[in-house]
């Protein structure tokens, strides 16, 4: 794309890092006006802007810079904090946020490298979920034999699930889109009705599981203290096989042709109907996976919300880490110091979670939409298309947005 | 090309008049003294609370017990923190969170959390913890549960709509069927059987097996308040949080100003949308009182902990007053109530038997 008559400027501009700092400097000025906007002392001080203006601007920005100080300390590093532990913590909390996202988003991921949207981690993460929580607390096993049954069966959970579609969609034809999004709600009401009956804790009336064995449990990493768990170095060799399927295996090679031009993958003698169910199958085994660290991991039982929002978080960290292993690996950590940060940005500034969670959906937005960033920065193409019209170029206006 | 421009501009400009003056006419106020606060004086003290999904705003004990949390803050002046859970997955981190923040009392409310209250109370011995509306079998010494009888009111709202009711038939459904839903209901049922038998009527209950499933579905719950009201019955008491609500709709919206409700947890009369046409009366759950109480006993240094049972006789439960229905019910009813809630008090009446 670049050509040498472009100035040094002109390259600048059109560089993806600087869109990326811009990206994130754009999310963090909105999200700020929001956090001022919403906070109790800025809108109360607003009432005498004219009187005494000074305090609303002391207010909010009191507000905005607490506000993402806290964010900060609640999923990188807690300064405040008055043992190692303490100060550690928040990035082991973003670690384990992190960890169930990762897997779930490289199935999204994978899947998107097929040509097929798959909106179905979240309901492959259910029935994975389900799986693992039935071996977890059925089976009298030794430990490392007992949680590796458990992660095979939460991808064999996944797998079934993700499968029935590929199958589906490679046989009839049925688009991917409308398949995972019904089969979500097969999952979770599915899930519903056994937690309720065959899988409800004996002696309990609410919709919970049994605590899993501990045999069946992800070991902690680093002591009871942190909630860090095995299931994240899963989750990264998880990472490290999906970029070796992609780019080293004649399996992602045919997924990503089949992905680029389906007629042309088949008029070329891949066999469509296996890359389709089978990409669709490893999909939904690594969302398995997720399920897996989210019952034998951090919950220890199976409850109505143990998929919380992770499966419908992980099609925007796959889209946002652009469907790379690589990058929704650093997708995933984003999201997961969001999760942990949001925590604190809630509790140490009474910023309404709301708000947390609009001002970490702005963050992705902007990131996930260079051409939005660059229009608002008045970087785009624009200028130059406009002179290579000579005639036009002379009374054109010199101001295009909000450039200087 | 030019033109758009500059009506593009101006456009914008009147828009920047507008939204200034706006501004201006808001922010025109006299700026206040230094100092001089009108709450009660800070003290060195955090109270915090943890909501489940149904966020502080649930119109049931999320938001009760939070009033609890806002009432220690005017009254005895805590600073306060309060976090919302937006799926159960949160409410662990977000209890962790409240413990490294340096809280002296942690509030939960609701079953969802399950044992983590129970969990962080052994691991943070210092720290006080407050569990609305769930027990365990053993409670340790930092930790308080609130558990309220609410049949014994409910056994009260029973009888007082037994009488009230015109066509016979009073009706009452849950949101799921779990003990502390079940409570009420029964306790409703007992109390139209005892006026049945006191005073040789018959009056039927309906509903007493019907569900909704959940505490989220307002299209469900406000059929199944419809179909009650279709079948003749004028007294509906809906056991499901917020769903609540969707009877008093149905009840103000079916033509016959005789259909009424029977709120429950807060008193209806001001918590129900348009309650106050709608609401008999109220099977009260003091959740804020008694978590206002918690949080009073440890700042004044008189932490009990252990099982708190809410009842008529400690008044954690009771009943709400009837406002306008007063006038509607039969002759006598208070009185006839005030000797029933004594003899549940003395345990002459078992009101769930």
């Amino acid at each position: 794309m670049s050509s040498p008559t472009r100035t040094p400027l002109q390259r600048l501009r059109r560089s993806g890092a600087l869109v990326s700092v811009l990206a994130i400097l754009a999310s963090f000025i909105v999200g700020g006006l929001l956090i001022a906007f919403t906070d109790k002392a800025t809108t109360a001080a607003a009432g005498y802007f004219f009187a005494r203006p000074t305090d609303m601007l002391a207010a909010a920005w009191d507000a905005v810079a607490g506000a993402y100080a806290a964010m900060f300390r609640g999923a990188v590093f807690n300064y405040d904090a008055t043992s190692f532990v303490g100060m550690v913590h928040p990035l082991t909390e973003t670690l384990t946020a992190a960890t169930p996202l990762l897997t779930a988003a490289l199935g999204v991921a994978i899947a998107f490298r097929a040509g097929l949207f798959n909106i179905g981690a979240q309901g492959q993460l259910i029935l994975g979920a389900i799986f693992s929580t039935w071996v977890g607390f059925t089976l009298e096993l030794a430990w490392p034999l007992h949680l590796l049954l458990v992660v095979l069966g939460a991808l064999l959970g996944g797998a079934l699930w993700g499968g029935i579609v590929g199958w589906l969609k490679a046989r009839t034809g049925a688009h991917e889109v409308i398949l995972t999004i019904m089969l979500n709600y097969v999952a979770l009401n599915l899930l519903g009705y056994l937690l309720n009956n065959a899988l409800q804790r004996e002696g309990s009336t609410n919709p919970v599981s049994p605590v899993v064995n501990a045999s069946a449990q992800y070991p902690l990493l680093l002591g009871s203290d942190f909630r860090l768990h095995l299931g994240f170095l899963v989750a990264v060799a998880a990472t490290a096989f999906a970029w070796w399927l992609m780019n080293r295996s004649t399996l992602g090679f045919e997924i990503r042709a089949v992905g680029a031009n389906r007629a042309a993958a088949r008029t070329s003698g891949i066999d469509t109907f296996k890359v389709t169910v089978l990409a669709m199958v490893i999909a939904g085994a690594l969302a398995g996976l997720s399920g897996a660290a989210q019952v034998n991991g951090t919950e220890k039982f199976l409850s109505e919300s143990i998929a919380a929002s992770i499966g419908f978080d992980a099609i925007t960290v796959a889209l946002l880490g652009r469907s790379n292993p690589i990058g929704v690996f650093f997708a995933a950590l984003l999201f997961g110091a969001f999760r942990a940060g949001g925590v604190t940005m809630q509790i140490a500034t009474g910023t309404p979670i709301d708000i947390v969670l609009v001002v970490q959906s702005l963050i992705v937005l902007f990131i996930a939409a260079p051409p939005l960033v660059r229009a608002m920065f008045g970087l785009n193409d624009r200028r130059e298309k406009k002179s290579k019209k000579p005639k036009r170029a002379a009374g054109a206006p010199a101001t295009v947005g909000g450039d200087q | 090309m030019k033109n758009i421009q500059r009506s593009k501009r101006s456009l914008g400009v009147a828009a920047a008049v507008l939204g200034a003056s706006a501004l201006a006419l808001s922010a025109c106020g006299a700026a206040p003294e230094e100092g001089g606060g009108q709450a009660a004086e800070e003290i060195d003290y955090k109270a915090c609370m943890v909501s489940d999904e149904g966020g502080f705003d649930d119109a049931s004990f999320n938001q009760a017990s939070h009033e609890g949390l806002v009432k220690a803050e005017e009254e005895l002046g805590v600073e306060i923190l309060d976090a919302e859970s937006t799926a159960s997955t949160d409410m662990g981190p977000n209890i962790d969170q409240m413990v490294q923040q340096g809280c002296n009392i942690i509030v939960t409310a609701g079953f969802m959390f399950e044992d983590l209250p129970l969990q962080a109370a052994e691991a943070n011995p210092e720290t006080k913890f407050v569990v609305v509306d769930y027990g365990y079998e053993t409670v340790p010494e930092n930790m308080r549960t609130l558990n309220y009888n609410t049949g014994e009111a409910a056994y009260l709202a029973g009888y007082a709509a037994a009488g009230y009711s015109k066509s016979g038939k009073v009706g009452t459904y849950g949101g799921a069927e779990i003990t502390t839903v079940t409570d009420f209901m029964n306790g409703f049922a007992n109390g139209v059987a005892k006026y049945n038998e006191d005073k040789g009527a018959d009056v039927q209950v309906v509903g007493t097996d019907t569900f909704v499933g959940n505490f989220s579905d307002t299209v469900k719950a406000r059929q199944i308040a419809d179909n009650f009201i279709a079948d003749g019955v004028d007294v509906i008491m809906p056991v499901a949080g917020p769903l609540g609500q969707t009877a008093v709709d149905a009840v103000n919206e079916s033509g016959s100003t005789d259909d009424t409700v029977v709120w429950v947890d807060t008193d209806g009369h001001e918590y129900a949308n348009g309650g106050e046409e709608a609401v008999l009366t109220s099977v009260m759950k003091k959740m804020g009182e008694t978590t206002f109480e918690s949080i009073e006993q440890d700042v004044n240094g008189e932490w009990e902990g252990g099982a708190y049972l809410g009842t008529l006789e400690n008044g954690g439960v009771g009943l709400a007053p009837f406002y306008d229905f007063e006038s509607k019910l039969p002759e006598g009813m208070q009185s006839e109530l005030d000797a029933l809630k004594e003899q549940i008090v003395a345990g002459e009446i078992d009101p769930l038997a």
